[in-house]
Order: C-alpha cells, then sequence, then structure tokens
C-alpha cells in the first residue's frame, strides 16, 4: 500500500505558519488591491452612465464623485492601480524567472510602495493641473 | 491529423492548460499602457460642468482610453477574481462565485460601454 493512514496526515504548512515578511506582504496587497478596484470601477462606470442618463443625474453623481468621500476613495482608488500596475511588473518578472532572491524582492518591495505613493501624487497633480 | 498525445499535450489536467494565466498576463502588458492612457485623459474630466464632459467623452482619444479600460480592465478583474476564487472557496460556492464574477464583470463593461456609445455617438 503507497499510503494507508488517510486523513490523519501531516498538512504542508499555511500563511498562519510563515512571519510576515516584506516579500509575502506585498504579494497579498497586490491581491488586495486588485479585489478593492472594484469599488473604484463601479464608481467610474456609475459616472458615466450619468453622463449618458441627463444633466440633473450627472450633477448628483459628479458632486458624490468629488466631494470630500469621493476624493478619499478616488485617491485611494488611483493608489490601488498604481501599486496593482508596480506588483503586476514585478510579477511578470517573476514569470519570466528573474528576481527571486531576497535582497532583489526587498528592493522591488520599496520600489512597489514608494513608487505607488510618487505615482499616486504625480496623478493627483496632473489631474488637478488639466 | 491529430494524434491523442498532440490533443492533450500541455492542457494538464484542467484540460485548458496556461490559457488562463496566459490570457491575464496578455490583458496584464496591455493595462500597462490603457491604464495611463485612461487616467491622463477621462481622470481631468471628473468634476468638469455636463456640457464639456460629453464634448470631451466624444473626442476619439478619451473615448477609445475609457472603452479600453472598460473591455480590459474588467475582463482582467474576471480573471483575477475567479483566480482569488479558485484559491480559497470550493464546491458549489465556487461555481456560484465565478459566474457571479462574470455577470458583474461584464454588466459593469456593458453599462459603460452602452453609456460612452450613447455620450460619444
Amino acid at each position: 500500500m503507497a499510503d494507508v493512514n488517510r486523513g490523519d496526515r501531516p498538512l504542508s504548512p499555511h500563511l498562519q505558519i510563515y512571519r510576515p515578511q516584506l516579500n509575502s506582504m506585498t504579494s497579498i496587497l497586490n491581491r488586495l488591491t486588485g479585489i478593492s478596484l472594484l469599488g473604484g470601477a463601479v464608481l467610474i462606470v456609475w459616472w458615466l452612465m450619468a453622463a449618458a442618463t441627463s444633466e440633473a443625474y450627472f450633477a448628483y453623481v459628479d458632486w458624490l464623485l468629488t466631494s470630500i468621500l469621493g476624493d478619499i476613495v478616488m485617491t485611494l482608488s488611483v493608489w490601488a492601480l498604481w501599486y496593482h500596475a508596480l506588483g503586476g511588473i514585478r510579477h511578470l518578472i517573476w514569470d519570466m524567472g528573474y528576481g527571486f532572491d531576497p535582497d532583489t524582492s526587498d528592493k522591488a518591495s520599496w520600489g512597489i510602495i514608494i513608487g505607488a505613493f510618487a505615482l499616486t501624487f504625480l496623478t493627483i497633480v496632473a489631474i488637478w493641473g488639466a | 491529423m491529430l494524434t491523442d498525445r498532440k490533443r492533450v499535450e500541455g492542457l494538464g489536467s484542467a484540460r485548458s492548460g496556461t490559457d488562463h494565466h496566459w490570457k491575464t498576463t496578455l490583458t496584464a502588458v496591455a493595462l500597462l499602457i490603457i491604464v495611463p492612457m485612461f487616467l491622463f485623459s477621462v481622470g481631468p474630466l471628473l468634476g468638469n460642468p455636463y456640457a464639456e464632459v460629453q464634448a470631451a467623452l466624444s473626442r476619439p482619444f478619451p473615448a477609445v482610453s475609457a472603452a479600453l479600460m472598460l473591455i480590459v480592465g474588467l475582463y482582467h478583474f474576471r480573471l483575477g477574481i475567479q483566480m482569488v476564487i479558485e484559491d480559497y472557496v470550493q464546491g458549489m460556492g465556487r461555481k456560484v462565485a465565478i459566474v457571479a464574477t462574470a455577470v458583474l464583470s461584464y454588466g459593469l463593461m456593458a453599462i459603460g460601454l452602452v453609456s460612452l456609445a450613447q455620450i460619444a455617438l
């Protein structure tokens, strides 16, 4: 018999076993930002739908999206979008077989975190200036 | 003629091989171009008067950027969320969640595209 002990075998260690690391945290955050971008997508589609409906309805939705709360949600969405884009670039590089060693991985993690804030800042400045 | 081996090679137990991952990769690369296009052409329109938004979304570049963002972005979203569901949800719940994700993604895509068409045309 290959394996008599069914159902009582030790399981492979999962997330809660490992000490949180910069590498794992930035990867998990990549997934979380991807999921939460649904929020920004719903709001933008709602805004487009309002722009196609009527001037009064557009005024209401546009006011909502540019209120303090709307500004916060939109800024967080832009940050999530840039974070997910930079994290995605790292995944594309990983897929090609590069950047797995701890040192490169740590540097890339900081690059993603700092880069996401920098690009969000630049985007807000560009959108405000336009 | 395809031999039996040729018919299954590279498809694995999922029977679709790396198709899902490859589509995610393709859309990811495309979005690296589309996201900046969308952010900098449609982003500044938020908070603008109704007439100006109508005029801007009638121009090719903002309209195409928004359409690409809706199509490629929400397709990429659908693929990604399905991967998350397959990681954490089992059995019937998995199927329901995958269907719900497809309905949500393509629903949003359709609403966005029809709205764009109504504005631009």
